[in-house]
């Protein structure tokens, strides 16, 4: 059995308090907040749209462009404003998550653009930001074979542990009088209907074993994650 | 999406007649709502929507090197990101002049208003100040953004806290209760032309509609306003008589909005 404490007191399957609301952003053609705890995404699209300049213009199919970032004060430390290695790798990663469930065949030589801002950070972004940008296409219309959801499993002392906070993310123990992380963070997206991972990242050390059990809590967890987003989905339908 | 020219043209129409499609007055501004404390990580943080249009702000406190030539001044750093997301009209990218120039006009605002007073901002004369940085983000633009937006940072820096300084370090993540030394609070109002009429608060449909605009920012001691800022664009030149006009319906109507800013602070 493991010995890790959560320090808020969570189960080690439990995730934060889980928020979702569509149609945040008005002038878009679809929009959705998503929020673990504290860690707040808003996302908008817009599209299918013409596609400029025409030679990125793919007659196959539709482009989805994903960009992904931080205010400036959504972090103790201010983030410089504009693009940075870590968002221009997240916006990749987070546009091959989402591609896999949407028909691009059916709009081609246009364009889907997905904005992804946080809004308040405490580790779990790019997960939010899945969960809200697949809820915003959904809300645009985009025709999609099922929603996509996405948490980030952690290894954290010696427990696998649900939807990580950022106290858990800097995690450390003393080992020989010094100090040493002691934190995995493993971001992952599910298609939860198709059974596949769209999206899976690692920062740490884990055995293959951990991994495996790390998925499974993944899968588990957004299971839990897609109802949440449908009733989200829902609500805005009967409004 | 470019307003179609008939709509433009039913716009002015109405305009003429002192109507506007939604129904308000010329100078009637949309209900705004202020939400404070928006993200826990900022040491201020704002929420402000008028009607559909939507702006977040937020600052971040820093301590840095003062300016050679304001050696005992804190410094002061406005930027507005108009991110994508928030208009289709809106293009990822470096600032460009509409994110600059609305950046400016709120800086110059708060700047010359003595909203927040710098002096008080030095932790050693020539060595260590405080910087404090203005972070604004439109969420949805459905018009009167630089309005919107000094809405957002007046709201934004009267919650603000300083945090911890230990060692000449900022301890982020500790919040003093120590507020921001703040003073008059401006009041900025932009004036849009359709036709021949001025009117505030506009809708983008309206705003496209704009040959010009005119910003003012004004504070107020006692029964006295003053002008601080000002900031004509747009296409069409204006008459003296026009401006002077506008000016003097801009110092009676930022009265109310003064009083209904103060009403959602408390």
């Amino acid at each position: 059995m493991a010995t890790y404490k959560r320090p808020d007191g969570r189960e080690y399957d439990e995730t934060r308090k889980i928020e979702a609301k569509v149609g945040v952003v008005k002038r878009a053609d679809g929009s959705a907040m998503f929020s673990f705890g504290s860690s707040r995404a808003i996302a908008a699209v817009y599209g299918p749209r013409q596609l400029h300049p025409q030679h990125l213009q793919n007659p196959e199919k539709c482009l989805l462009r994903c960009y992904y970032d931080m205010l400036p004060f959504s972090v103790a430390e201010r983030k410089r404003p504009g693009p940075s290695r870590r968002s221009t790798e997240i916006s990749y990663v987070t546009t091959s998550a989402l591609s896999p469930v949407l028909k691009l065949e059916a709009f081609p030589n246009a364009v889907i653009d997905v904005y992804i801002l946080i809004i308040e950070a405490d580790a779990s972004t790019r997960c939010a930001g899945i969960n809200a940008a697949s809820l915003a296409l959904a809300h645009a219309g985009v025709p999609m074979t099922e929603l996509v959801s996405a948490v980030s499993i952690g290894k954290i002392g010696d427990a696998i542990v649900a939807d990580i906070t950022k106290e858990e993310e800097d995690y450390k123990i003393k080992k020989d009088g010094k100090e040493i992380k002691a934190a995995t963070d493993i971001p992952m997206a599910i298609l939860s209907r198709a059974n596949k991972l769209s999206l899976l990242q690692l920062d740490g050390k884990v055995t293959l074993d951990e991994l495996k059990e790390a998925i499974a809590l993944g899968k588990k967890t957004c299971k839990k994650i897609v109802e949440i987003q449908k009733q989200a989905l829902k609500k805005v339908k009967e409004e | 999406m470019e307003i179609a020219g008939l709509t433009k043209k039913k716009i002015e129409e109405m305009i003429k007649e002192g109507k506007r499609m939604d129904g308000r007055g010329l100078l009637e501004m949309r209900p705004f709502e202020i939400e404070l404390g928006i993200s826990k990580k900022a040491e201020g943080s704002a929420r402000v929507k008028i009607g559909d249009t939507e702006v977040v702000a937020g600052i971040k406190l820093g301590v840095g090197e003062p300016f050679v030539d304001s050696p005992e001044d804190g410094a002061l750093i406005v930027t507005v990101e108009l991110w994508p997301l928030a208009s289709e009209k809106f293009e990822m990218g470096p600032p460009d002049i509409q994110a600059i120039e609305m950046a400016r006009i709120v800086d110059r605002s708060l700047r010359e208003s003595g909203y927040i007073d710098l002096k008080k901002l030095c932790v050693k004369a020539g060595e260590l100040v405080w910087t404090v940085f203005v972070d604004i983000y439109p969420i949805n633009d459905d018009g009167n953004l630089i309005d919107a937006s000094a809405i957002a940072v007046i709201a934004a820096l009267h919650e603000a806290v300083f945090p911890e300084l230990k060692e000449d370090k900022v301890q982020y993540g500790e919040l003093t209760d120590k507020k921001l030394p703040l003073k008059n609070m401006p009041i900025v109002m932009t004036f849009y032309k359709v036709g021949e009429s001025f009117l505030l608060d506009p809708t983008v449909a309206e705003e496209e509609a704009a040959k010009a605009r005119i910003t003012v920012a004004m504070t107020f001691d006692k029964d006295e306003v003053f002008i601080h800022a000002l900031q004509k664009a747009g296409d069409e030149p204006l008459e003296e008589r026009e401006i002077t006009e506008v000016l003097a319906i801009a110092m009676k109507e930022a009265k109310k909005v003064h009083e209904k800013i103060l009403r959602q602070l408390k």
